[in-house]
């Protein structure tokens, strides 16, 4: 059974049909990454699956997105209980302006979570999967607004790692940092892909091809063309994925 | 854990009514003071009650001196505010950005801004009553007045000038424009929308204010209509004050129907300044 | 000649804002002037420890205490009214509410704001009080609480306003990171928008007290003339503007003992709305700092 599955997802702000009739389907423990021109979509599409599009006014979605078989938009889903299980990093490193420590144990404290050594433990393990522990082990307690932008953007995966999500959604996480702390990310991801189902919206098209499994490519909302990543950028079946692949518009 | 996240919605919803609730409060409470105000004194608006002088009679009491008290108040308060203000509102915005007599003067400022009105009135006491020898006068209740609004005007002026885009000012420097040239050909046109906005909510406060005007003496028992700045006068919330003082119940309504004349000021003049500023938000937005 | 031009309008300008420090030096002239010769006649230690304030009576006690007691309990009262329900309303309208609501509502509100303080008082008098005794019989037709109430109904706006821009002004990348975490509204509210928030709403909040504290006509409408020592809130007391305005409504001779007590009473007020101000301008002035 596939971890993931969009049947017939269309997605309208108003009345502008931004995503239009996607299908899609993703394994567990996959790496997917969403490429196309900006403005296709692919940051609606991905924000549907944790449904982080739900307080948008205007927005109103048809067809079914399933996680591990139930659908997601169920009226008897708390939306909360989802975001739970499907943890997302954005774009821009967004830390708490709290401690780092704070930071981490975020997810747990909102569950009510207050035992003191288990939290302590989450915050090492979190760190240390995102290979941060190293660094900041010693100054848990000073606020996470003063670490550089690609730590901070690791201390924000590894606040959700903290929650223990199944599915880690990730749009354009590379994208506001330094090279070094690009690949340090993208090292990242292909470590997680051991325990995780990560879906990564991505602009750049060697960190698509050096990161993830499959690769969709999105084109006007449209869903143009899935499969395997070697093959979309090695021999693409459409004509469409072939010119963007090659950089002849984008 | 499941148990957890049920009181954590649980509170979520809660809030919600609760926020709704506050929210409808404060409406509620507008709501019932309004009708509460139109059936006590909406039945004595009649021409006799605009067009009569004060009596010891209520019955026979109107509103004639105090509504033009208002509006001659609200005339010379906006002569002399509107260009003092805009212009310091220019000054600080245009000109004294780095320097420390303009940071000086924005502590200044944003001081009086939280001056409460009645230590206007002990200053105008002293300084145009006394030693200006102004008396109890139109020009004294104004250049009371003005000084009180004074940091309003100024405050909206320089939000309306940081709106105005750079681009506006750099093409007609571009074109050899001096400075001065440039904001009062280019700026001040601009920004003129959010400019009027802030003026009129200004002049608006004005025209609603009674403490400073009871501390320089304005509480008269007036018989002649003003026709010159020099003249006594009586505001109407000054008017309202004095008969919501009486006992007999004739004033209570007189006092009832005079609210309802001055909240018709306030609220046209407040609409206009909304109106005004939601046309001008849409414009600026290129 | 252009240069000089230039030159010329530029000092008007400042001329002209110079009006605004003409505007506070001459506050603090008059009242230090006039409440040095009170000074000279009263002592400090009498003026900030009796307990007792009638400068009107033949046995005369100059005590701020009564007055500032009497602006203290109506300032409470207003806040307590005016603080939860500013905050939620702040946190609803940004929170929870459709847009459109909260941009029909939000001026609605302010209306509020912008109604004249006379009428407030009417409402204090004739309204509320009447209201009351209803339920608390043995209320006083002047008393602190419903002038207190109103007050605070007056302030909601300016707390519900300047909170929900702070609110406002809070990144968005905050707001989702805590929903992408499972966190609820509320949670997300409370545990991230209001501390990130917590400078504007301070100011607000500061702002709201120190325009309760300089109220004058709902008070001097609705709370009487008694300077009364008391925290009982059923009772006539009189507050620090109410003072003023009695003396100006009588016919106190200028340059007397009397007539100087308005101006010692005025320094007090401005005294305390003095520090308020400046606490809420630095911490305004931190604020922009560090998100600019
Ligand atoms: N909140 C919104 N309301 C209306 N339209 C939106 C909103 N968010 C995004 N859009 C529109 O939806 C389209 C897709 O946006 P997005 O998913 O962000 O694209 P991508 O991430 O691929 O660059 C764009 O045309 C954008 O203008
Ligand atoms: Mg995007």
């Amino acid at each position: 059974m596939a971890k993931l599955d969009a049947e017939k997802v269309n997605v309208y702000y108003g009345d502008h049909h931004i995503i239009k009739d996607v299908n899609l389907s993703i394994q567990e423990n996959t790496v997917t990454a969403f490429i196309g021109p900006s403005g296709c979509g692919k940051s609606t599409f991905l924000r549907l699956l944790n449904r982080m599009n739900d307080y948008i006014e205007n927005f109103k979605k048809t067809g079914d997105i399933l996680i591990d078989g139930g659908d997601i938009y169920d009226k008897k889903v708390r939306v909360e209980d989802l975001r739970k299980r499907v943890g997302m990093v954005f774009q821009k490193p967004n830390p708490f302006p709290k401690s780092i420590y704070e930071n981490v144990v975020y997810g747990l404290r909102i569950q009510g979570i207050k035992d003191k050594s288990k939290l302590d433990a989450v915050v090492e393990n979190s760190l240390k999967k995102v290979a941060l522990w190293g660094e900041v082990k010693d100054k848990l307690q000073q606020s996470a607004l003063a670490l550089s932008g690609g730590q901070q953007q690791r201390l924000c995966i590894a606040r959700t790692l903290a929650v223990e999500p199944t599915i880690i959604l990730m749009d354009e996480p590379a994208s506001a940092l330094d090279p070094i702390s690009s690949a340090k990310i993208e090292d990242l991801i292909s470590e997680l892909k051991e325990n995780f189902t990560i879906i990564i919206v991505t602009h750049n098209m060697q960190q698509a091809s050096r990161v993830s499994d499959k690769t969709a490519f999105f084109y006007l909302g449209e869903l143009v063309e899935f499969g395997d990543t070697d093959q979309i950028f090695t021999k693409p079946v459409k004509e469409l994925t072939q010119n963007y692949i090659t950089g002849r518009f984008g | 854990m499941k148990q957890k996240f049920d009181i954590n919605r649980f509170k979520d919803n809660m809030f919600k009514y609760f926020g709704l609730a506050c929210t409808l409060f404060g409406l509620a409470v507008l709501s019932i003071f309004l009708i509460n105000i139109l059936i006590e004194g909406l039945g004595r608006l009649n021409w006799q009650f605009f067009s009569s002088l004060p009596s010891r009679m209520p019955e026979k009491s109107g509103i004639l001196i105090c509504l033009l008290g208002s509006i001659w108040i609200m005339v010379l308060t906006a002569i002399i505010a509107v260009p003092l203000g805009v212009a310091s509102g220019i000054f600080l915005e245009e000109y004294g950005k780095k320097n420390k007599i303009a940071s000086f003067i924005e502590i200044n400022i944003s001081n009086l801004a939280g001056v409460p009105s009645i230590i206007y009135g002990l200053l105008a006491l002293e300084i145009f009553v006394r030693i200006l020898g102004l008396g109890k006068s139109l020009l004294a209740g104004s250049l009371t007045l003005s000084l009180l609004i004074l940091p309003i005007i100024i405050v909206s002026t320089r939000e309306a000038i940081k709106a105005v885009p750079k681009s506006i000012r750099e093409a007609s420097y571009a074109l050899g424009g001096t400075k001065w040239q440039t904001i009062r050909f280019q700026v001040l046109p601009a920004a003129s929308g959010g400019l009027l906005t802030g003026v009129i909510l200004a002049i608006s406060r004005a025209v609603g204010e009674s403490a400073p005007l009871i501390v320089i003496g304005a509480l008269l028992y007036i018989t002649t209509i003003p026709t010159s700045p020099m003249d006594d006068f009586a505001v109407m919330p000054i008017q309202i004050f004095n008969w919501l003082s009486r006992p007999q119940k004739g004033f209570i309504e007189n006092a009832t129907a005079a609210i309802i004349v001055l909240l018709l000021i306030t609220f046209i003049m407040n609409g206009l300044a909304i109106y005004l500023r939601n046309r001008w938000q849409k414009k600026i937005k290129w | 000649m252009r240069n000089k031009k230039e030159k010329i309008i530029e000092t008007i300008l400042m001329l002209c804002a110079a009006v605004s420090v003409l505007t506070t030096i001459g506050i603090l002239w008059v009242l230090l002037s006039e409440s040095s010769s009170f000074f000279s006649k009263v002592s400090l230690k009498d003026f900030l420890t009796d307990t007792e304030w009638t400068p009107l009576f033949a046995e005369k006690h100059f005590g701020i205490l009564p007055l500032i007691a009497g602006t203290m309990l109506t300032t409470f009262i207003a806040i307590v009214i005016a603080l939860p329900t500013g905050l939620s309303i702040a946190i609803y309208l940004n929170e929870y509410a459709p847009k459109k609501f909260r941009k029909v509502v939000k001026p609605l509100l302010e209306v509020l704001a912008a109604i004249p303080t006379v009428v407030y008082g009417y409402f204090a008098l004739m309204v509320v009080t009447p209201f009351l005794q209803k339920f608390i019989p043995d209320m006083a037709g002047f008393n602190a609480l419903s002038p207190g109430i109103v007050m605070g109904i007056m302030i909601i706006p300016i707390i519900s306003s300047l909170s929900e821009d702070a609110l406002y002004s809070v990144p968005k990348a905050l707001r989702e990171a805590s929903y992408g975490m499972g966190a609820t509204r509320l949670q997300t509210a409370f545990k991230v928008l209001v501390p990130a928030a917590t400078s504007g709403i301070t100011v607000s909040i500061i702002l709201a007290i120190s325009r309760a504290i300089g109220e004058t006509m709902i008070v001097a409408i609705a709370a009487g003339q008694q300077p009364r020592l008391t925290l009982n809130p059923l009772v006539p007391i009189e507050t620090i503007t109410t003072y003023i305005v009695q003396v100006s409504l009588g016919d106190v001779v200028q340059g007397s003992l009397e007539y100087q007590t308005i101006f010692a009473a005025g320094i007090a007020l401005f005294a305390l709305t003095f520090v308020l101000n400046n606490i809420s301008y630095f911490i305004k002035k931190k604020f922009q700092e560090k998100y600019e």
